[in-house]
């Protein structure tokens, strides 16, 4: 993989996402957002790669990307989805929850709609009011789910002032992140290491499912669903444990496999090429895992300076047993015919890897030492 | 910091300067740019200030083992000095776009910057190139042609205008030109002239020669000192013979020229206002005098150049005092007079650590015996950690100091604000690296204690299990056994049903679980198994024992049942545990009739418990007894 950018943009990165394309757009990404954390004032920015063409006053190129607008954030920004085209949902830690909406006319950013106290040790009420950080954000228009270290769990829609459900004390522990599984299913992860299902259509306040592992209970910081196959699930330790589950088939996870040194940060599966899954940690490696079950020939494009190529097997830890007609490369039980291809994308190892996201053949990355990564040639 | 009015060349109080965005991407480090704020250091840095942040260098040199070569460290000396020109440039630039109003702040901020390159040049000449007599004196003019740079626009304008050898400013560009040895350029200049005024094309054509034959070192050139002394000699000669003949007489302009090129020293201080600084009378002094000199024979015609220059007007300013100290390789003095001057630790400490890899600074034993590079670097680490966001980066230079830097580390460490488990995590994630035990254990407690007063009782068993804090894992259990007494049910019970491998951190908490699988049994109507782990929970003395009543009493509902489900031996054992716990009861410090009413609950349930074990021992020892029998 070639012509990965950098940019150094003093503040330190703490999410990244690129703006989705419209459905059935040809396109390929242009537009990203990122979220700053852990500066007197930090900032969530708009940043465009589109092409340029001509040098520009940095002496940058074609690759390089530009600011096109930001905005003030209060508190750290812990999660960060776009909403729709326009509208950018942030978490924060300070507990509040805000929409904010992009002007494309005057490149400007506004405050659509914000949730202060969406999250809270002590509620508003009390005189001894504390927040809590707000640990994860999902989108599924026009519903948004947040999640806390407060154990909370909210359900909002977009324009209703109020939360439309609220389970407090879901968990004892802090709620790492959330994901939608079908519609009215989400899954969250938390800092006891396990998976909690949550049905909205039911009333009460107790999961519908609990999954874990049966070692240590390591917190887990990171899911995401396998695009195509809502019962599979990716999940990320604090131990850089990599976890495959199949939320159909008891409570154990599928695969585990040992990947970073340090927390995984972000899991995510690439949205139109699910054989591919990417993950990025504290120990400030991004890594490309490739369960694609092509030619083993392909390793030899891998091995090009500054980059390091495994292979590795699965490991397994129950003999799930698949029923299905279209068996997920990541689900499979033969060791010996599915090899997982890893490799190293970012160029040397630097301070952490917060956040990472991937549409199309471009990826995006933040990290701690105050750099943006961007690539467009995800596949070359 | 002390304020010095005068020339703004270094200002020592720093400045206020709004954020701004730097981006640019550099080859061997990662670079940063970003805000300082109001640091705690004494006199320093009131205010923000922009300053650069160099990370891998330090890194880079310490891996190359042994030999260092000279060039890598002219390499790295240059990174560092494109890194403060790039930030001079950026300045400007956004300073310029943003915000005019401030033009005052940002052209001392630049000024700053320039006399911080400026210096780190000179040190970069003679400390680290170490350049001999002859390459010297051509560095010292590349050092003030780069600092010195008005002549570019002079130049402009006067190329760009009609009749150039007819504008104002004609003869100072020419001047200028030959101030800085640019003879080619200057002969240029003249044929202009010669061009305009046929009367004077002889005599500038013969200035023009001896511009083209003054000799001088090239890069390429084999010819030894000693060779061009003696060519230098002549030629300073030749010009003698033209000043003694009063070829130029015509032409004052001319004439002041060749008493330039020949190091008359009057000639040169009649042209202050374009030398503009004593450092450059300098080295044109030297170019035309002594273009041979020796290193350590500067500081001699530095010192004279630095009284003529000022004449008694003024006194020296901060940056004239370090200057004059590099020149005198008291590289000490550059250093202590940097850090007095320059209220930003990030210059003396890069500068300091450089020079130290050149094997330059002799152990400079400070009273708590560390050398003088490592003290600067941790004064500039700590200072990094009172910033919100650069405490990572003053971890790594902690690591780059071999005698203070852990115990430095440990204390910074554990005062930085946690407002998030995130940033938590990263935190103790660096602790851990460096096998910082002590102080994991300490943030996690703190963690856990506030994880408790939030009542997120399974994040603070997280942090008890991360810590391995058998203590507070214990604390937490009590919590839930406390809650569970007061509620009669559990809380929490995700949290203590998948307690795990976990368990096993403290005996509280295997209790907890153990006692919450007791529950589960008896709800799935496992009694005899609930029955045996209950007893097993007091006889193996893991149960603590202010909780022996509560056991007991949950024994009751066991003894009470149509089927026998404790046997003989465990009947006696349940007795024996009753008796242990009454004949050793504590005493309150409660009021006589509070005592008595607690008195008459505890006698009735010892009673009540004592009814049902020897009810239950009666029909367990027949019901051994005929099963025996038959």
């Amino acid at each position: 993989m070639e012509e990965i950018y950098a940019k150094f943009v003093s503040q330190k990165i703490s999410k990244t996402r690129w703006r989705p394309l419209p459905p059935g757009s040809l396109q390929t990404a242009e537009t990203f957002a990122t979220g700053s954390w852990d500066n007197e004032e930090n900032y969530i920015s708009l940043w465009s790669i589109g092409d340029f063409g001509n040098l520009d006053s940095d002496g940058g190129f074609e690759g390089d990307h530009q600011l096109l607008c930001d905005i003030r954030h209060h508190g750290d920004v812990m999660d960060l989805q776009f909403f729709d085209q326009e509208r950018i949902v942030a978490a924060s830690s300070t507990g509040c929850v805000t929409v904010f909406l992009h002007h494309p006319n005057n490149q400007t950013l506004s405050v659509n709609q914000q949730w202060t106290t969406a999250h809270y040790h002590t509620g508003p009420g009390s005189p001894s009011y504390s927040s809590a950080p707000c640990t994860g954000v999902v989108c599924n228009n026009p519903e948004i789910v947040t999640v806390g270290e407060d154990g909370r769990i909210n359900l909002f829609r977009a324009d209703h002032k109020e939360a439309v459900r609220t389970i407090d004390n879901a968990d004892s522990s802090t709620l790492h992140a959330v994901t939608f599984l079908r519609t009215p299913e989400i899954l969250t992860v938390n800092s006891i290491g396990q998976l909690k299902i949550w049905d909205f259509r039911q009333q009460g306040n107790e999961p519908s499912q609990i999954l874990s592992l049966t070692g240590d209970r390591v917190p887990l910081h990171c899911v995401d669903r396998h695009p195509n196959q809502q019962h599979v699930v990716a999940t990320g330790g604090q131990d850089g444990m990599l976890s495959i589950w199949d939320v159909r088939q008891g409570t154990m996870p599928v695969s585990l496999l040992k990947a970073h040194e340090a927390e995984m940060w972000e899991v995510h599966f690439h949205p139109s090429n699910p054989e591919h899954l990417f993950t990025c940690s504290e120990d400030g490696s991004l890594w490309h895992w490739d369960a694609s079950t092509d030619v083993p020939e392909k390793s030899s494009l891998f091995h090009q300076g500054g980059r390091s190529s495994t292979f590795l097997s699965h490991s397994i830890s129950n003999q799930a047993n698949v029923h299905q007609s279209v068996i997920s490369s990541w689900l499979s039980t033969d060791p010996a015919k599915d090899r997982i291809e890893i490799t190293s994308l970012l160029p040397s190892r630097s301070l952490s890897v917060n956040s990472l996201d991937v549409l199309g053949p471009c990826l995006v990355c933040g990290t701690d030492a105050e750099a943006i990564y961007v690539t467009r040639h995800l596949f070359s | 910091g002390k304020e010095l009015d005068g020339e703004p060349t270094v200002t020592v109080r720093a400045v206020n300067s709004r954020k701004n965005q730097m981006c640019f991407d550099w080859g061997p480090g990662r670079l940063l740019v970003s805000n300082e704020p109001p640091s705690n250091k004494k006199e320093m840095c009131s205010c923000p200030f922009i300053y650069i942040i160099r990370k891998d260098v330090d890194r880079i040199d310490e891996r190359l083992t042994g030999k260092i070569q000279k060039s890598q460290l002219v390499r790295v000396s240059k990174n560092y000095r494109s890194v403060i020109r790039a930030c001079m440039e950026e300045c400007t630039s956004v300073f310029a776009a943003k915000d005019p109003a401030n033009g005052r702040q940002f052209s001392s901020q630049v000024s700053i910057l320039s006399a911080m390159e400026l210096i780190w040049n000179l040190c970069e000449i003679l400390f680290i190139e170490v350049a001999p007599a002859g390459p010297l004196l051509l560095h010292l003019l590349d050092w003030v042609r780069l600092h010195v740079c008005e002549v570019d626009s002079l130049s402009a304008d006067v190329l760009g205008s009609e009749n150039p050898s007819k504008h104002d400013s004609f003869w100072n560009l020419v001047t200028i030109l030959v101030l800085q040895g640019r003879l080619d350029e200057a002969r240029q200049m003249l044929s202009k002239e010669a061009d305009a005024s046929p009367a004077s094309a002889g005599i500038c054509r013969i200035m023009g020669d001896l511009m083209r034959t003054m000799p001088i070192l090239s890069p390429g050139n084999t010819q030894t000192l000693t060779e061009l002394e003696l060519k230098w000699q002549h030629w300073h000669e030749e010009c003698e013979r033209y000043l003694q003949d009063s070829t130029f007489a015509t032409s004052p302009h001319l004439e002041s020229l060749l008493k330039i090129m020949l190091g008359d020293e009057a000639a040169l201080l009649e042209q202050k206002e374009l030398l503009s600084n004593w450092y450059h009378f300098l080295v044109t002094r030297l170019l035309y005098s002594n273009p041979t000199v020796k290193p350590i024979d500067l500081h001699y015609y530095a010192q004279s150049s630095l009284d003529l220059f000022l004449g008694g007007e003024s006194s020296p300013e901060p940056l004239d005092n370090i200057l004059l100290a590099a020149f005198e390789f008291d590289i000490h003095q550059v250093i202590k007079e940097c850090s007095i001057a320059l209220s930003n630790w990030w210059f003396v400490a890069h500068l300091t650590d450089l020079l130290d890899h050149c094997k330059l600074l002799q152990s400079h034993n400070l009273y708590f015996g560390s050398n003088m590079r490592e003290f600067l670097l941790l004064e500039y680490a700590s200072g990094l950690f009172a910033h919100p966001s650069l405490w990572q980066l003053g971890v790594d230079y902690f690591d780059y100091c071999p005698e203070l830097g852990r115990v430095s580390l440990e204390l910074h460490i554990e005062r930085i604000p946690l407002n998030t488990e995130q940033k938590a995590l990263k935190v103790l994630r660096v602790c851990e690296q460096r096998q910082m035990t002590e102080q994991v254990r300490s943030i996690c407690k703190i963690l856990a204690m506030k994880a408790v007063r939030n009542n997120r009782l399974g994040s603070a068993l997280s942090w008890s299990i991360r810590a391995k804090d058998a203590a507070f894992a214990t604390l937490v259990s009590d919590r839930f056994l406390r809650d569970y007494c007061e509620r009669g049910c559990f809380s929490d019970l995700d949290l203590i049903d998948n307690l795990g491998p976990a368990m096993m951190l403290s005996d509280r908490l295997t209790f907890l679980g153990k006692y919450r699988e007791f529950h589960r049994m008896y709800g799935e109507k496992r009694f005899a198994d609930a029955a045996s782990l209950l007893l097993s929970l007091m006889t193996s003395r893991i149960a603590p024992r202010s909780f022996w009543m509560t056991l007991l009493t949950d024994a009751l509902p066991l003894l009470e049942q149509k089927q026998v489900i404790f046997s003989a031996e465990q009947t006696y054992e349940l007795m024996r545990c009753l008796e242990d716990l009454t004949s050793r009861r504590p005493v309150h410090g409660e009021s006589d009739t509070e005592q008595l009413q607690d008195d008459d609950i505890e006698t009735t349930k010892v009673e009540m418990l004592r009814l049902s074990l020897a009810r239950n021992l009666a029909r367990a020892i027949i019901r051994e007894g005929s099963l025996e029998g038959s």
